[in-house]
């Protein structure tokens, strides 16, 4: 089919919560593919975001350098590009450590909660921000999808409604938390 | 007295109505079931003015008005719901997201919180002010009760029910704008206040999860706050 659209999805820094409420659409997302191809995903191999995608789901905050690197290049190559879940939207609990910076942080949890090998990775690993931000902080956003995660309800709606092409507004239907 | 001496007659929405000449447009609008937003009003308590969620459009007036402290006037031509007021009530409650940590996933009052049912009924879904992240103390040294800073929005209605309603005057508010903190007593920890009673009034009005009883989460963090116009009737009434 040529008039399938192109589909990516994005795990920044989050708890996955928000794939899994996609997946817990069920047999809706069978209903669904058939209207789109998955280019892009933590459920797929592809390692690099191809050049042209329709739809790109974001779930996480912008919270790493490669967070960074990689969210600029998805805008450049999403038509809509949308922000799934309250990391994305606030930061929410990837932010909780803005109030007092990534040091305490990765002190509190590689030296004093460790029993061996106390130290800070610092290879192989991006370097943490100074401070962890919503998507659209960084890039323009299209679409906000509150929720914590949001619900496969509001998912499916969602979907539905991007690939028929229309934006849905979210608002007065989706709550934060 | 004659009564109608007391009856204002005005419009809101494009609607007569008449009211008291000592009630406000919010009183008056809420009677006739026309909504208006709210965050620091509770029925049973003073009003403020503190959240301006409330603030409406008055034919004649410059700026817009708070609906909870305007009284009602002859001849008013109030509008309660325009682009404008919208545009208003979204920054309103943008600020008090930006301001705090308001981390609504992992609060105590997710789901009963009307800092949270507010930005589902007013329609929004992202904050476009940049969050301010601040560090702020969560005071636990309570037996039954905790304040927790981050959630607070100084709507000081805990303030008010504890002046109020139960006559205690434990908590105050301390410090200017958005350094402002409610305070037990002149900042002393809330666990060795000398004028608390552990009534748990404020817990009970409070619209946030910044003040919450030890030992409860989920849906048993609801909040009771209806007994106060009956409280206040009761009171009333034994007046002669």
């Amino acid at each position: 089919m040529t008039d399938r659209k192109t589909l990516a999805t994005v795990w920044l820094d989050g708890c996955s919560g928000c794939h899994m409420s996609l997946l817990d659409m069920d047999e809706r997302l069978i209903e669904l593919s058939s209207q789109f191809t998955l280019v892009y995903s933590p459920l797929v191999d592809r390692k690099t975001f191809p050049e042209r995608v329709d739809v790109t789901l974001v779930e996480g905050a912008v919270a790493s350098e490669e967070d960074l690197k990689k969210i600029r290049r998805i805008r450049e190559h999403s038509r809509v590009l949308v922000s799934l879940g309250d990391c994305a939207l606030t930061g929410n609990v990837s932010a909780m450590r803005n109030a007092c910076g990534p040091q305490p942080v990765l002190l509190r949890v590689y030296e004093e909660n460790a029993d061996l090998q106390k130290q800070v990775p610092t290879v192989g690993v991006p370097a943490l921000l100074g401070r962890v931000r919503p998507v659209h902080e960084v890039v323009p956003v299209d679409v906000f999808v509150p929720g914590c995660p949001p619900s496969a309800d509001t998912i499916h709606q969602v979907l539905s409604e991007l690939l028929a092409g229309h934006l849905p507004n979210l608002g007065g239907i989706a709550h934060f938390g | 007295m004659s009564p109608e001496a007391n009856i204002r007659t005005l419009t809101i929405d494009g609607v007569d109505i008449s009211a008291r000449a000592e009630q406000t447009i919010l009183e008056t609008a809420r009677e006739h079931n026309i909504a208006i937003p709210t965050l620091c009003h509770l029925e049973g308590l003073s009003e403020v003015g503190a959240c301006r969620l409330c603030l409406v459009e008055v034919k004649g007036a410059r700026r817009l008005l708070p609906a909870c402290v305007t009284r009602v006037e002859e001849g008013m031509e109030v509008t309660t719901h325009s682009a404008k007021i919208d545009r208003y009530r979204q920054m309103i409650l943008e600020l008090f997201f930006a301001e705090r940590n308001h981390v609504c996933s992992v609060c105590v009052a997710n789901g009963h919180c009307e800092l949270q049912s507010l930005a589902l009924t007013l329609g929004m879904t992202h904050v476009e002010i940049p969050y301010q992240y601040p560090q702020l103390p969560v005071d636990a040294s309570h037996p039954r009760f905790t304040v927790d800073h981050n959630r607070c929005v100084l709507c000081t209605r805990c303030v008010r029910v504890c002046s109020e309603i139960e006559g205690a005057n434990t908590w105050g508010v301390m410090g200017r704008g958005a350094q402002s903190l409610v305070i037990t007593d002149l900042k002393e920890p809330w666990g060795e206040s000398e004028t608390c009673t552990s009534c748990g009034k404020c817990v009970q009005v409070c619209p946030t999860g910044a003040l919450f009883e030890k030992g409860r989460a989920g849906t048993r963090t609801a909040k009771h706050p209806e007994f106060l116009p009956y409280l206040r009737i009761m009171r009333e009434g034994e007046q002669p």
